[in-house]
């Protein structure tokens, strides 16, 4: 099964299943994922897009068949090592889950915080990752006081914050307008372009046109295909 | 990492204000009863102690007993364990001692045809010997003295002071547990309650990478800072009642007597220290019940 491909592989699956009950999410699942990688995951809603993002970080449990993550084997880690494992991922979600009793610096710093980092390093870094984002002057503002867009990329700061090696993002432009979407887009581009594999579930055909890179096609549950697509350069908007 | 963790908990004890100060005051109670049974024990456990320091045992000897027999008896009663000082108490004497204590009535006695008073010998137990089953064996031993007629031992209701006294212990001990666990469950149910108002915060923390302890110290803190406010306010409590209650008491009935004593401060701390402890188990049951990984 391991290949030449093993070396520059950071995400592994072999004959994946995923089942909800008796409902079979994710069938038969094989496929290798590259190092700093641009990737889409497609395909139309309940075909198993974010089920498929969730076992990467274990959010959900594999009914069947093997994931190595950058060497690490999911089925083997124990429930103590999970955290361990999520702080490979910079995860970004559709409905951006900021804490909203906590401030912007404080929900990008929790990340920071819980990888036991020193208040110095948590406050250097931060600045500058919100600074990135374009939030340098939202430092203070609670989520709630945001716009969807600016609540978004206080969601990309906290994924990019502990430079992880995989960005995992479940239709992270899914509610916001074309703007908002570029600009998010424009800073998933930025953390592959500096190394790290971005990993992209969404049904957003035009989203995927405009940004490029290799989409893999998932329906009710399989895994249909997997091809390339170009960037369209349009500057307008990136 | 710990400045983090107390400003989580204190940040989570402002923001659930209401019920914080609530599970405070319920700790506060809990160890106001508590310390209220400790001050009691102490005190009363120094009043008893008091009053058999001042126990003497009085053998009344028989009438007519003559002055070579009186001798024969002081030295066998000398002899017996526990005895450090034996005092002859003439029927003279004891006569006069008591027209001085009951000078108002001093007409009851005007008019006695003889001194209706026996002759006794006033024992005194060395300190040691000054537990309650030790005096009663000492007076079974002297009424068994022969010339000595009857033993008297003032404060008889002492023992069964002591016994009350006993009872009191193992109701208070009884209550200690009680409240302990209701404060332990209480405590645990207001961190329940900290915990589902902020499931999305926790779940949002495990998502980022947090570990177990990370999550879950913030919480402890708050518990055994809980456990510690609800202590000090308890204490305060107690302190105001017994500076208001003691000088009140010292003025009336032991009025130079007795001087009533605080909760000494190592039982202080002891109590306070406890009081984390149930914050801390409070706070550990939850964690464990609701907050699985």
């Amino acid at each position: 099964m391991i290949d030449a491909n093993e070396k520059s592989s950071i995400i592994r699956m072999f004959h994946v299943h995923h089942n909800y009950g008796a409902k079979r999410a994710l069938i038969d699942i094989t496929l290798d994922i590259a190092k700093n990688e641009f990737l889409f995951v497609s395909g139309p809603s309940g075909a198993g897009k974010t089920t498929l993002i969730k076992l990467f970080y274990l959010a959900e449990s594999i009914s069947e068949g093997q994931i190595l993550i950058d060497g690490m084997n999911l089925s083997r880690v124990p429930p103590k090592r999970i955290p361990f494992l999520r702080r490979k991922f910079g995860i970004i979600f559709q409905d951006y889950k900021l804490i909203p009793t906590r401030s912007v610096f404080d929900n990008v710093a929790l990340v920071l915080e819980a990888a036991g980092k020193k208040k110095r390093f948590i406050q250097k870094k931060v600045r500058s990752v919100l600074r990135s984002v374009g939030m340098e002057d939202r430092y203070n503002a609670l989520p709630p006081s945001l716009s969807g867009g600016e609540q978004q990329r206080v969601a990309v700061a906290r994924a990019m914050v502990g430079d992880p090696k995989i960005i995992l993002a479940d239709e992270p432009t899914g509610s916001l307008d074309a703007e908002a979407a570029g600009f998010i887009m424009g800073l998933l581009r930025g953390v592959y372009l500096r190394g790290a594999t971005v990993i992209i579930a969404t049904h957003d055909k035009e989203l995927i046109r405009k940004t490029g890179g290799r989409v893999l096609f998932l329906k009710q549950g399989r895994l249909e295909g997997s091809t390339f697509v170009d960037k369209q350069h349009d500057d307008a908007i990136f | 990492m710990m400045t983090l963790f107390f400003k989580r908990a204190i940040e989570d004890i402002l923001k659930n204000r209401f019920l914080n100060i609530v599970t405070i005051i319920t700790i506060s109670l809990s160890t106001l009863i508590v310390s209220a049974f400790i001050l009691f024990f102490i005190n009363t456990n120094k009043i008893i102690n008091l009053w058999q320091q001042g126990i003497r045992v009085m053998a009344y000897l028989e009438p007519g007993t003559a002055a070579s027999e009186r001798a024969e008896i002081e030295g066998q009663i000398k002899q017996l364990d526990g005895v450090k000082h034996v005092r002859f108490i003439s029927n003279e004497e004891a006569l006069d001692q008591l027209k001085s204590q009951m000078k108002r009535q001093s007409s009851l006695f005007e008019n006695l045809a003889e001194n209706p008073l026996p002759d006794a010998f006033e024992i005194r137990m060395r300190a040691s010997e000054q537990n309650w089953n030790k005096i009663e064996s000492l007076a079974d031993r002297v009424e068994s003295v022969k010339g000595v007629q009857e033993v008297e031992y003032g404060q008889k209701w002492l023992g069964r002071f002591a016994n009350i006294f006993d009872m009191f212990k193992v109701a208070g001990y009884t209550l200690g547990g009680i409240f302990f666990m209701a404060t332990v469950l209480i405590v645990a149910n207001t961190i329940r309650l900290v915990i589902y108002s902020r499931r999305e915060e926790v779940e949002i923390m495990r998502l980022v990478g947090a570990a177990d302890s990370f999550i879950k110290m913030p919480f402890y803190i708050q518990g055994i800072i809980q456990g510690a406010l609800g202590a000090i306010v308890g204490l305060a409590v107690l302190l105001i009642s017994f500076l208001a209650i003691e000088s009140n008491m010292e003025q009336g009935l032991f009025a130079g007597f007795f001087q009533f004593r605080f909760i000494p401060s190592r039982i202080l701390l002891s109590i306070i220290f406890s009081s984390m402890l149930v914050g801390w188990i409070g706070c550990y049951l939850s964690l464990k019940q609701y907050l699985r990984v």
